[in-house]
């Protein structure tokens, strides 16, 4: 099948493919495409509605909100990958670990897992981002602890089916050892389902910053998010509702392009997951 | 006597968007009030879609009568509306299914789900269904009944919820018994003693039975007359004497061939070689064709003709219709 | 019966004991030193070493875990570093409006969500389904605190239906104050439910009961409902635990967004005030509420399900 029959088979998928593009182009370049500094204040200019000078309008402190939330694209885009793939680094490190040993680790890992999972992962981030404080680092600490136990379920339940595998049993009687073995035969299959999740992960670490943002536990102000964008906008409702609109679509139009681009690659890849 | 059921020409299909699977080809049924007909092939021969497509329960979506008739009283039922079958399902056409377990529902009470039964099709007050209900689980040999009612089905074994269905498929007196494979999930000896069971409430009820088994002893056990089905086609028809006595088509020999009799264990049992081909589109010729050992050229190309052997006695086959010539 | 609820509350008692142990080691554990957390980096190491003695950071680990779990035994959260408020009380006020929210999106969410998922698989690839599979993508894709933003901006502020924030006084205003809240968290959460009922219900409706169901001469509202439904609510009993609980998290930023008090309110603010021993205190009834939604789904499913009865 050649490339242009895939994209014409999946437009959805072909269309959230670009979306996303576009969206790492503009987190790329957000400071050249921004019309104005995102934090510069200006009192004369406050709670303007959209206009040709400022498309998305202006806030309480007269910030131009489209270089806001272009800017804001950075903060959501990378802390929204990069703490998935932690967690999935992460999880699949204690899950391999759990299903290829077995035994007392396994119950503790096992256990560790179910006990996490209990937690929705707004309520986990919240935990560790109060004892951890604000910060960058601190944040993507908070969301890869959040997913972590999700990534962890999968790996372990991969290994465990590889496990029972007779070449595994082979490969160990031949002297291979068990970093090899883990190497070799368990991680390939391990990443696979790993792989399809991660991109519907994404979208849902993206929901979960921009929530935490809300909160004042992520992306501290005056840097902008779309989160905190929409927290400053509440405080200032009688003024201007257009901050919160236009923060709330471009956190809508990513998630969303996440999930149909995951959907998309889970098709494609055709692999049945008991999510 | 009039015939209760009568089955001409039955053709299921399932139609997929990109390939049609022919699963019941070209089937005749006759079955008189209070006879017995037994259906008996190997798996995948069209047995259970053909008895669904009477209840006009075929899976669905895909599933459809492609063409035929079925008439149950003189009525052809495949010309009812659908919101007409829901009266005649259960009242005057019951059925029951191979496996127990899953055939009841798991959070309802045995005793409620008989009682639906009864509820759906007779106006009737709560004391008596309940009266019902008992008498019913008592006339299938369900030991303290009033208990039992109140259990769920998991807390049965195989043969008592065999029997619950059973009393659930007969406690409005429907007139027509379909009984898909009742026994096979079963072990032997709970086996014997609910085709005993079915024999005998067939002649204090007078329910006419349609048996399907893909066990010839079943079938020599239960069944006045038989239908032997391959591949969605019938292939020899007969009253039980004569299909065992003189069975003619090469099928029907080698599924005889096939069970064990006690006195001579010495014998090899003979199996039919090669293995069921999974139904798919129409194609001509006899399905049995490739496993057959009397199988000629002209087997595979074109539909072997009716060949009438005597009172009731057909079998489809070129063999068959060289010898009789 | 009783048997089985016995069981499954003595189960839910180790649980309990680790998800409160969760909170407890994940506040002194994780790298954040909670006296910088709590009194900033300008905080001299008087002030800090003075602020872990009033918490009894300064004593052994193990020792402030018996002392912690002792607390939690006696209800003694201590008091607010803020505002010298018993910290027992600050729950006892927020509790019943957080429980609130969540019982009422709960059954907003289900209410809206069985119904259109039951649509959805009898009436597939048709507008119900397309209805469904709609509004299950807004429910995965548009976080619940734009959502309620921009109902409060539309229909409270724009349209002037709804009152913008508080609690009310009276029931009936009360409830009239919770309508917004309630609908916001209850609409994402129809999305999820109808998806799972769409699901588990295509499953149920192929199973041989069902058949037997038909074979019977039921009519298909009573196949679907009486036969079908009853099992499919297994799986969706068990998806409504993780529901409630997403709930529960989610109603931090709602209550935020209207302005109401609960168990959401009081940690973000101790959080902003870093008044760390009600974050403690929050945190773990926060916890303990998973484990009670966990065991209450749980023997929701057992009176489902005789199946699961011993
Ligand atoms: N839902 C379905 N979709 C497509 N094909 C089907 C479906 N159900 C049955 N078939 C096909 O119809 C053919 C006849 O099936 P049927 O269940 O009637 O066989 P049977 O004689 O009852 O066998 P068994 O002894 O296993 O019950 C089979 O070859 C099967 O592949
Ligand atoms: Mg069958």
């Amino acid at each position: 099948m050649t490339a242009t029959a895939v994209l014409l088979r999946r437009p959805v998928g072909t269309l959230a493919a670009i979306v996303l593009v576009l969206l790492v182009l503009v987190a790329i370049f957000a400071p050249a495409l921004s019309p104005y500094d995102p934090l510069t204040q200006s009192v004369m200019q406050a709670n303007l509605a959209p206009s040709a000078a400022h498309w998305f309008g202006t806030d309480q402190f007269g910030r131009d909100v489209f270089s806001r939330v272009l800017t804001g694209t950075r903060s959501s885009l990378l802390l929204g990958t990069i703490s998935p793939a932690i967690a999935a680094i992460a999880g699949c490190a204690l899950g391999i670990l759990g299903g290829y040993f077995g035994g007392v680790t396994d119950r503790v890992v096992g256990r560790a897992i179910d006990l996490l999972l209990c937690f929705p992962e707004l309520l986990l981030g919240i935990l560790v981002s109060a004892a951890l404080g604000p910060g960058f680092w601190e944040l993507v600490a908070a969301l890869g602890l959040a997913f972590l136990p999700r990534f962890a379920r999968i790996a372990r339940a991969s290994t465990l089916s590889v496990r029972r595998e007779p070449y595994i049993e082979a490969s160990l009687s031949v002297g291979c050892r068990h970093a090899l073995v883990i190497w070799r035969h368990v991680l390939p299959n391990v990443s696979g389902p790993i792989m399809v999740v991660l991109t519907l992960w994404v979208a849902t670490a993206i929901r979960l910053e921009a929530t935490l943002s809300f909160l004042g536990l992520g992306t501290q102000a005056p840097a902008p998010s779309w989160g905190n964008i929409i927290r400053d906008g509440l405080n200032n409702l009688f003024g201007s509702p257009w901050p919160i609109i236009s923060a709330g679509i471009a956190i809508s139009v990513t998630v969303l392009a996440f999930n149909l681009f995951g959907d998309a690659v889970r098709d494609l890849l055709d692999v049945e997951l008991d999510e | 006597m009039t015939p209760l059921l009568q089955v001409r020409d039955l053709v299921v299909e399932f139609r997929f968007r990109r390939a049609t699977i022919r699963a019941v080809d070209g089937l005749d049924l006759d079955l008189d009030a209070s006879g017995t007909l037994g259906i008996v092939g190997e798996s995948g021969s069209g047995k259970s879609m053909a008895s669904l497509a009477i209840m006009r329960l075929l899976p669905q979506p895909a599933g459809r009568v492609a063409q035929g008739s079925i008439i149950f009283e003189g009525r052809d039922l495949l010309a009812l509306k659908a919101s007409a079958m829901p009266a005649i399902r259960g009242r005057d056409i019951a059925m029951i299914f191979q496996e127990p377990m899953s055939a009841l529902n798991p959070v309802m009470r045995v005793g409620d789900q008989i009682t639906e039964a009864l509820h759906l099709h007779e106006r009737i007050g709560s004391a008596q269904a309940h009266a019902r209900v008992m008498e019913m689980l008592e006339l299938v040999g369900i030991p303290a009944p009033a208990e039992r009612a109140y259990a769920y089905s998991h807390q049965l074994s195989g043969g008592m919820r065999q029997r619950v269905m059973i009393a659930m498929a007969l406690i409005c007196r429907p007139k027509l018994l379909i009984a898909d494979e009742p026994t096979t999930a079963l072990d032997v000896t709970i086996q014997s003693q609910v085709l005993d069971l079915l024999k005998r409430l067939r002649r204090t009820l007078g329910t006419a039975t349609l048996i399907i088994s893909h066990d010839m002893g079943v079938i020599a056990d239960v069944a006045e007359r038989v239908v032997v089905m391959y591949g969605g086609r019938v292939m020899e028809t007969a009253d039980r004497a004569t299909l065992f006595r003189d069975p003619r088509h090469p099928y029907t020999r080698g599924l005889l061939a096939a069970i064990p009799r006690l006195r001579d264990h010495r014998r090899r049992l003979h199996q039919i070689p090669g293995s069921v081909r999974p139904a798919g589109p129409p194609r001509p010729g006899c399905p049995f064709a490739p496993r057959c050992d009397l199988a000629r050229p002209v087997c595979a190309e074109q539909d072997p003709p009716r060949i009438v052997l005597g009172e009731g006695h057909i079998a489809a086959c070129w063999a068959v219709a060289e010898a009789v010539s | 019966m009783l048997r089985t609820i016995g069981q499954r509350l003595a189960d839910s008692v180790p649980t309990l004991l680790l998800v409160v142990t969760l909170v407890f080691l994940a506040l002194r554990l994780l790298p954040g030193d909670p006296a910088l957390v709590a009194l900033g980096e300008n905080a001299t190491p008087d002030q800090l070493d003075l602020f872990r003695h009033r918490m009894g950071l300064d004593i052994p680990l193990w020792r402030q875990y018996l002392v912690f779990l002792k607390d939690l035994a006696t209800l003694n959260f201590g008091t607010s570093f803020m505002n010298q408020i018993p910290i027992l009380d600050l729950l006892a006020a927020s509790l019943p409006y957080t429980l609130a929210l969540t019982a009422a999106a709960t059954a907003v969410g289900v209410a809206l969500g069985v119904p259109l998922g039951v649509l959805a698989a009898t009436r597939r690839g048709r507008t119900a389904d397309t209805v469904a599979r709609l509004l299950a993508l807004l429910g995965f894709t548009v976080p619940d605190f734009y959502l309620a933003a921009l109902l409060l901006i539309w229909l409270a502020l724009g349209w002037g239906w709804f009152p913008i924030n508080g609690l009310g006084e009276s029931l009936p205003d009360q409830l009239y104050h919770l309508v917004l809240p309630a609908v916001t968290l209850g609409v994402v959460k129809a999305a999820f439910i109808s998806r799972l009922t769409r699901s588990a219900l295509l499953d149920v409706l192929g199973r041989d009961y069902v058949r037997t169901a038909w074979a019977k001469g039921a009519q298909a509202g009573r196949v679907i409902y009486r036969h079908a439904l009853r099992n499919a609510l297994l799986p969706v009993a068990t998806g409504l635990s993780v529901s409630i609980l997403s709930t529960l998290s989610g109603s931090v930023a709602i209550e935020l967004i209207f302005g109401r008090p609960g168990l959401g309110s009081l940690l973000i603010g101790a959080i902003e005030t870093r008044d760390y021993p009600v974050i403690q205190a929050d945190l773990v009834v926060f916890a303990v509420l998973v484990v009670a939604v966990n065991l209450a789904m749980d023997l929701l499913a057992v009176a489902i399900d005789p199946r699961l009865r011993t």
